[in-house]
């Protein structure tokens, strides 16, 4: 039998996490938290996860940030506001998803090749240079940075896709494409004068 | 009025049959729309998990844009319509927010005053149009056609401006003015896993099924749908789902279709031909004639 | 008016000031020492100290002294708010022989130190403060308490444990009592009870005896099917309007036979039975339930057939034979009543769960209540019993959720009390009952009362299930064979740290407790207030929780807060105290700060007439002037601030009274 032991002590919370946590959008509430159960419960996806919502909650406030930011649990929310919207403390769980997200992608927190990072961003490098998605190209891309067999075995729906006028290979373009850059610049100035 | 008109990324690939149902539906019932010139992504929810303010900054673009001339935008993506919501009211309830935001569109010579409504095209149908006008207008009578409607969740949840979170019911009273019936279906604002298929396909697979199966079980022919992500979804894996749980065989179309044909829009002008499950078939049961 | 003169002389005023450092919640923020100095400087102030805790025996002792050998002739008091000490200082003065009312209170506490942070532009308000109230004390009269009689009667409305319980305390102290309640029966909720926790008593058979004890006590007039319409009047002498609704029987003849139902020409009943909460139904000639009391039938004219064509064969009348005690032609009646304080015991209604979509209360017909699982099993509910579906099938499997409607912010955000404890009952009498399989979702287990955790112990050995977790949803949606047929309830299992599906028969919805419907509008006839969410208002939470801020008005039972019957029959006791202390007082002093006519001024006008809500103001015809009904004034100053040429003249807030203090505390410069 391989017993591992876990006791957590004082020095394994990161308090910084903590505070971060309780100050951005979202957790603004997280101290209210009853542990009822109620987000874990409506979540389609939590029975999937390894730390349910609710648990994600918890070990938040305490500032557990392996266990959170290594979760399965930030990674699979679809954002479908089912636990927000039943939450009884009113608490903005799915937004505070958003920023662990966020947090873990940051800190590169994912295996390699992992699609939900790749994906953002290249969606995101995709709207920043064309302004608008062209979703043929952007599932290419993913795609082949993350699995090329997975892309071979989606060219059959590829396929149905392009022949009913659904998958246009023609970029999508606006006009003012550089306003983008300049909206990107401008929020990242406008971040770093305000310490956000 | 005439509404301004965000169609979103998706509608011009993965979802053209919902725009061009939607803008035959609009033709048919005498609303006016522009689209917004020159609008960008919003963002939907991939922006939105990396950044978000840069996200409420791309979003506002087209919120400026929109209020030069409008004071009404109508977003008929479920995506659009929760991001421009969830925009709004950000930049209203935090000043940081704001603040980045304004001088990011000040750099692009953009302003946003806070003018302009952003609203579904089910709650302009229902409320500004009004079922009388649409029933009185139907010339392709639906015949019972049995749907179940599956709002999804991003225009349902967290921001509802326009029907009940618990219990929505815009779908069902649209459609049964054109003649529809509608199933019971416990399930109509589940999550269909949203992009989830793509990254953790097993996971998507078994929400997909669960949407499928129960909607067959409880008799509807056809499932009614608002977002072109769940339309995808619920399509497209279809026959996947089915090899793995138990077979399904139900189209899914938009209700702007199915309003569409009502009102006698042809049928290759409405996208039925672009999707995966024939719909023929189940006209032909339901004698609907459609050109 | 006195000279306002320098100190010397016999009519001159001599004001003796005093602030109190309170500790340290004034003296910390106020410069109680600096403030005392600037007083002495003041005209007219003959004495000015500080003191650490005026409203002490040495504190007031200070004062009483000081009005001996300085002969002080008026006092001004800078200390906490007038509510906690005022009374307190007027004692002071009076036993020292001068009239109370020549004493003004300044508050600089509520007012400047607790809510100021810069001292020293505390310490200036409290100067402004200070300097206008030796101003306005000076123009002080002497004024007199007036005494009224109590009238030894009391009022009680609501006839659940609570009303039935201080009825019969007031009762037995040989008070005479009115009791009325809007039912056909008293009774309550209780009555709808099966078992109570944690003892398992029957409810009926606790309640009962108290019931008929009311019933026939001779002290108490038992008005059943009647309202409170009008309450006018103040304490110790209120005139109330009671509007009896007709049952359509003669009550002092029916001796409740029930032959009458038994002969009715509907051979079942048609009308949702209200007892039974639409479990059963009725004929529209009834007796709510076997115990009722008065035993006196009703008819619902709204599905009599009689009342509706006229042309009914009345099998009913005839059935009755020679009591002739049933009435079609009976009219409601008013009748007005005299009494001396009233205690409001009008109960509470229970969550509506068709407010939560999530929990399929009316979507599927197996999702019941609990207070419908009450009358389920009991054995003279709609089932005998037996707890048989609406499906008529036996559950082999039930979930009880708990906190339904409750400790969220999207319906209510309290708890309710109770329900942890009545889950645990019906866990319990299900299970004996069917054998079924029973699930208990709870958040957290509130069971903070006398043998209220040995009863959970108990249910812990019953083999209940626990599971820790708030239901997210019940829906017949089945993913896995087993839950075909069934409601599913979807719960995380907090302890166990997964989600759970549980499939069941009967689900059981734990619903919390809400203030009635009509609250607002009760509240108001008998003017007392409410709390934000809907309750009535206690004087204070912890030291008077049976009182309300209109003397002679009491509360007790579920009206005030969410509580279980112990608490009730507690706190119905405790109401009928207080209103026993009040009457056996004999009398009751008014506050003298009562309205009058400045005759020579009154131009009879008449406008002062209907602003007055004590309706204390009469048009005397010979003289064409208006009178104020001293008695009835209580002083609101409505009419003051109304009459048109300033006619009226209000004791302790004359007009030259409120100027000089206004210029006092504008006089800074």
């Amino acid at each position: 039998m391989d017993l591992k032991r876990t006791v957590k002590f004082e020095a394994d919370r990161d308090p910084e996490f903590a505070r971060w946590v309780s100050h951005t959008v979202g957790g603004e509430r997280i101290r209210h938290c009853l542990q009822c159960g109620l987000c874990s419960g409506k979540c389609p996806l939590s029975l999937y996860m390894d730390y349910t919502p609710r648990r994600l909650m918890h070990l938040s406030r305490e500032g557990f940030k392996e266990e959170v930011l290594g979760s399965t649990s930030i990674w699979l929310c679809t954002a479908c506001y089912a636990c927000m919207v039943g939450c009884p403390k009113s608490i903005n769980v799915t937004h505070l998803l958003y920023a662990l997200k966020q947090r873990a992608i940051e800190e590169g927190r994912y295996p390699r090749r992992f699609a939900i990072p790749v994906m953002a961003r290249q969606f995101t490098e995709m709207v920043r240079s064309s302004g608008r998605i062209t979703e043929s190209w952007l599932i290419v891309r993913v795609f082949l940075r993350t699995s090329i067999w997975r892309l071979l075995g989606m060219s059959g729906l590829g396929l149905k896709l392009f022949r009913t006028g659904r998958m246009p290979f023609k970029r999508e373009r606006i006009q003012r494409r550089a306003e983008m850059d300049t909206l990107l610049h401008s929020v990242a100035a406008t971040r770093k004068e305000l310490g956000l | 009025m005439k509404y301004a008109y965000y169609p979103g990324c998706s509608l011009r690939g993965t979802g053209r049959a919902y725009e061009e149902s939607l803008l035959a539906v609009f033709r048919a019932l005498d609303v006016e729309v522009e689209e917004i010139e020159d609008w960008n992504c919003c963002g939907a929810t991939t922006y939105m998990s990396v950044d978000e303010l840069t996200s409420y900054a791309l979003a506002s673009r087209n919120l400026a844009l929109a209020e030069r001339d409008h004071s009404e935008i109508i977003a008929p993506c479920a995506a659009c319509y929760l991001v421009l919501n969830k925009t709004q009211r950000y930049i209203r309830e935090y000043p940081d927010i704001k603040l980045v935001v304004n001088r990011a569109l000040d750099t692009i010579g953009l302003k946003y005053h806070d003018r302009v409504k952003v609203r579904h095209p089910l709650d302009v149908l229902l409320n500004d149009v009004g079922l009388e006008t649409i029933a009185a207008k139907v010339k392709v009578p639906l015949h019972g056609l049995k749907i179940a409607p599956y709002y999804g969740c991003q225009i349902v949840r967290p921001y509802s401006t326009f029907d009940d979170q618990g219990n929505p019911t815009s779908m069902e009273r649209l459609l049964e003015a054109c003649g529809t019936k509608t199933v019971r279906y416990p399930l109509k604002t589940t999550c269909c896993g949203g992009s989830q298929k793509g990254t953790l396909p097993n996971v998507g697979l078994d929400l997909i099924h669960y949407l499928l199966s129960e909607a067959q079980k409880n008799g509807a022919e056809v499932i009614a749908t608002v977002c072109p992500l769940c339309q995808f979804n619920l399509e497209s894996f279809q026959k996947e789902a089915g090899d793995r749980h138990h077979p399904t065989e139900i189209p899914v179309l938009y209700f702007s279709q199915l309003l569409a044909l009502a009102l006698g829009a042809p049928a290759n002008t409405i996208g039925l031909q672009r999707g995966f499950v024939p719909i023929a078939p189940v006209f032909a049961k339901k004698e609907i004639a459609y050109a | 008016m006195p000279e306002i003169s320098d100190l010397s002389g016999p009519e001159a005023v001599r004001v003796g000031f005093y602030v109190c450092h309170c500790g340290t919640n004034i003296a910390a923020t106020v410069d109680v020492k600096a403030l005392a100095g600037y007083a002495a400087g003041l005209p007219r102030v003959a004495v000015s100290r500080d003191y650490k805790y005026m409203c002490s025996d040495p504190g007031q002792a200070l004062i009483e002294q000081d009005i001996a050998e300085h002969k002080l002739n008026r006092v001004v008091v800078a200390s906490c708010s007038p509510l906690l000490h005022e009374a307190t200082f007027r004692r002071a003065l009076a036993r020292a022989g001068l009239n109370p009312f020549l004493l003004q209170m300044v508050n600089i506490r509520e007012h400047v130190s607790w809510v100021h942070l810069d001292k020293k532009a505390a310490t200036e308000k409290a100067q402004d403060l200070v300097r206008a109230a030796i101003r306005r004390v000076s123009l002080h009269k002497p004024l007199q308490k007036r005494r009224v009689e109590i009238n030894p009667s009391v009022l009680v409305v609501g006839g659940g444990i609570a009303g039935i319980h201080a009825a019969l305390t007031l009762a037995e102290a040989g008070k005479q009592v009115y009791l009325v309640e809007r039912e056909p029966t008293i009774g309550g909720h209780m009555a709808k009870f099966d078992k109570t926790f944690p003892t398992l008593d029957c409810a009926a058979c606790i309640l009962t005896p108290k019931m008929t004890a009311v019933g026939s006590h001779p002290n108490i007039k038992l008005w059943t099917y009647s309202e409170v319409v009008k309450v006018d009047g103040y304490v110790g002498n209120y005139k109330v309007r009671v509007k009896h609704k007709p049952r359509y029987i003669n009550g002092d003849l029916c001796i409740g036979c029930q032959e009458c139902i038994a002969a009715c020409v509907y051979k079942e009943g048609k009308t949702l039975d209200e007892f039974n909460l639409g479990l059963s139904k009725r004929k529209p000639i009834y007796l709510s339930f076997p115990q009722a009391v008065p035993q006196k039938v009703v008819i619902d004219r709204d599905t009599c057939i009689e009342f509706k064509t006229g042309k009914c064969k009345k099998t009913c009348v005839e059935a009755c034979g020679d009591r002739l005690a049933i009435d079609f032609k009976q009219k409601e009646t008013f009748e007005e009543i005299e009494i001396g304080a009233i205690i409001l015991a009008t109960g509470f209604k229970t969550f509506a769960p068709e407010r939560n979509p999530n929990c399929g209360y009316g979507r599927y017909p197996n999702v019941y209540t609990s207070l419908e699982v009450e009358r389920l099993i009991n054995a003279s509910g709609p089932t005998g019993g037996e707890v048989i579906l609406r499906d008529g099938k036996k559950p082999a499997s039930v979930g009880i959720i708990h906190c339904v409607g409750s400790r969220d912010v999207n319906t209510n955000r309290w708890c309710s009390k109770v329900c942890c404890m009545y889950s645990l009952k019906l866990a319990h009498l299900i299970k004996e009952h069917t054998g079924a399989e029973v699930f208990n979702f709870y958040i957290d287990m509130r069971t903070p009362g006398k043998g209220y955790e040995e009863f959970y112990d108990r249910l812990l050995d019953e083999g209940v299930h626990f599971v820790r977790g708030r239901v997210a949803e019940v829906s017949d949606w089945a993913v896995h064979p087993s839950e075909e047929g069934k409601l599913v309830i979807r719960a995380e299992d907090t302890l166990a740290g997964f989600v759970r599906r549980i499939p069941v028969d009967m689900v059981v919805l734990s619903v919390g407790l809400e203030p009635q419907a009509d609250a607002q509008d009760v509240r108001r006839l008998f003017n007392i207030s409410c709390s934000s969410e809907g309750w009535f208002l206690e004087r204070h939470p912890k030291l008077a929780p049976v009182s309300t801020f209109t003397e002679g008005v009491y509360i007790a039972g579920a009206c005030q807060g969410p509580k279980d019957i112990p608490e009730s029959v507690a706190q119905a006791g405790a109401a009928a105290a207080e209103a026993l202390a009040l009457i056996d007082a004999k009398s009751v002093e008014l506050e003298p700060y009562t309205a009058s006519i400045l005759e020579e001024e009154c131009s009879g006008c008449k406008s002062c007439i209907p602003l007055c809500p004590y309706q204390a103001i009469a048009f005397v015809e010979e003289k064409k002037k208006a009178y104020i009904n001293e008695v009835l004034c209580k002083g609101c100053g409505t009419c003051v601030a109304g009459c048109p040429s300033g006619s009226i003249q209000q004791n302790f807030f004359e007009d030259e009274q409120i100027f000089e203090e206004i210029e006092g505390v504008l006089a800074y410069a």
